[in-house]
């Protein structure tokens, strides 16, 4: 838990449809790294198109937030972290963050975002 | 948890007492400790909630834009192929990376990220080199900035969860100080005094028994020993009496014998007396014998002459004859002075009743 953990965090990690990936991407975040396995563990990047199951999201997320060391923020599509809400729910930790960002076809509602329900809960409202 | 029966479990002494007291003593100032660094991480905690609120709202809002100018791009590209061309030149190195430093907060340390951008890597120099490069550079600009604002956004929501746990820890530890191990030490140091004041009242009372005890023994001693007196005095004032009795008696001897004496003195005198009327006759009787030769000597001078020799004989006889009498008398006298002194041996016999008879 202490900031120690952070110092060898460097990057940021996406799931997110196709457009949300491609402007992260133009920002310049994204990192492939050829000597690892598969095709999702090479990249700190991950597309979600029609075709993308649920589980693959989560497997996806667990790699993001325990096995990789180098992430230091998850950014994840708020329509996305619904379909996996109890991932996101049950995750705690504070590295790497995980943040719900808007996409473009699904504007953000902040009543649905993990980390604020429980801002709300802790004071009450 | 806080029950009256709740307590360590100790040897009621002294030192245990002390130790209590000095673990209560720590116990309140750790407690206004961690109150007071729990209240500061709160005040932290209330302002990041804040900002965190006030920052998604900001990110929706440039989420927006950003898509807004993702689309110009696709727009201006006119292909579909913009986004898989963008993902295939993805380098190994990422040109937009994080730092994170550390801020500390009543010492829990906070991680506080920083957008570093590496200028030198560049992956997308082909991107849009047909048609829309400039929509491309402004959506890379746009994009680049809208997630530095998801990175701060990021710090603070970690600042969040770090401060969340803490103060969840730090409240824990308050309320156990507060009402258990405070309680609880209360409750020992209560039970430790409670024990040392029956302690206190049993040695009270035992020196109390003691004494009275004592005191028991020492009138037994005292009351003996009054008969002892008693008896000594009794016996002393027997002995007392017969002395008393003896100097009675030897008083009364004493008084005999004086009187006695004063008898043999009268005696005495009385012979002496007897004696001188007797020298005094004889005296007498030689004057007026004497008186009688005188006369005989007036009538017959001639005579006295002749016979003169003849009455200093006569006188001679007379004058032995008078102290043969006084002799006897004396003798008489003795004898009474006997008499009396036997006396006595029957008066210590009569007891008191000397007065009677003297």
């Amino acid at each position: 838990m202490s900031a120690e953990q952070a110092k060898k965090r460097t990057l940021l990690a996406v799931i997110g449809d196709e457009d949300t990936i491609t402007g992260m991407l133009l920002a310049g975040i994204g990192q492939i790294d050829n000597d690892a396995g598969e095709d999702y563990k090479q990249k700190n990047f991950y597309v979600v198109d029609a075709k993308t199951t649920d589980e693959q999201i989560a497997s996806c997320f667990d790699h993001y937030t325990i096995d990789r060391d180098d992430i230091a923020i998850l950014l994840i599509n708020q329509h996305l972290a619904e379909r996996i809400r109890y991932k996101v729910e049950d995750y705690t930790a504070a590295f790497p963050a995980v943040l719900e960002i808007p996409s473009k076809d699904h504007a953000y509602d902040p009543e649905k975002d993990s980390v604020l329900k429980r801002v709300k809960r802790l004071f009450g409202e | 948890m806080s029950g009256a029966g709740n307590r360590e479990q100790v040897f009621p002494t002294r030192m245990t007492l002390g130790l209590m007291k000095t673990k209560l003593k720590g116990a309140e100032t750790g407690h206004s400790l961690l109150k007071r660094k729990s209240e500061a991480l709160t005040k932290r905690f209330r302002d990041i909630t804040k900002r965190i609120n006030d920052a998604k709202l900001k990110m929706g809002r440039i989420m927006q834009t950003a898509s807004f100018s993702l689309a110009e791009v696709t727009y201006a590209t006119g292909t579909n192929n913009i986004s898989y061309q963008v993902q295939e030149s993805v380098g190994n190195k990422a040109r937009f990376k994080v730092n994170a430093k550390q801020e500390n907060v009543s010492g829990v340390k906070l991680p506080a990220f920083q957008a570093f951008i590496d200028d030198s890597i560049n992956d997308f120099k082909m991107t849009g080199l047909g048609r829309g490069g400039q929509q491309v550079q402004k959506c890379k600009l746009i994009y680049s900035k809208a997630v530095e604002t998801l990175v701060e956004l990021a710090s603070l929501q970690t600042a969040f969860v770090i401060l969340d746990e803490v103060i969840k820890v730090t409240n824990r530890r308050v309320n156990a100080i507060e009402h258990v191990i405070i309680p609880r030490t209360d409750n020992t140091i209560k039970y430790i005094n409670s024990e040392l004041d029956e302690l206190d009242r049993e040695e009270f009372y035992r020196l109390k028994k003691v004494q009275e005890k004592k005191q028991q023994q020492l009138e037994e001693a005292e009351r003996e020993e009054e008969l002892k007196k008693q008896k000594l005095i009794e016996k002393a004032t027997a002995a007392k009496k017969l002395k008393e009795e003896e100097a009675a008696r030897e008083a009364e001897a004493a008084r005999v014998a004086k009187a006695a004496r004063e008898a043999e003195a009268e005696a005495e005198e009385k012979a002496k007396e007897k004696a001188e009327e007797n020298i005094k006759d004889k005296a007498e009787e030689k004057e007026s014998e004497e008186a009688e030769q005188e006369e005989q000597e007036e009538t017959n001078e001639e005579e006295a002459t002749v016979d003169e020799n003849e009455k200093k004989t006569e006188e001679v006889e007379t004058k032995n004859t008078t102290t043969y009498d006084a002799a006897e008398e004396a003798n008489d006298v003795l004898e009474i002075q006997d008499k009396a002194n036997e006396i006595p041996s029957d008066l210590i016999n009569g007891d008191d009743d000397d007065d009677v008879i003297f």
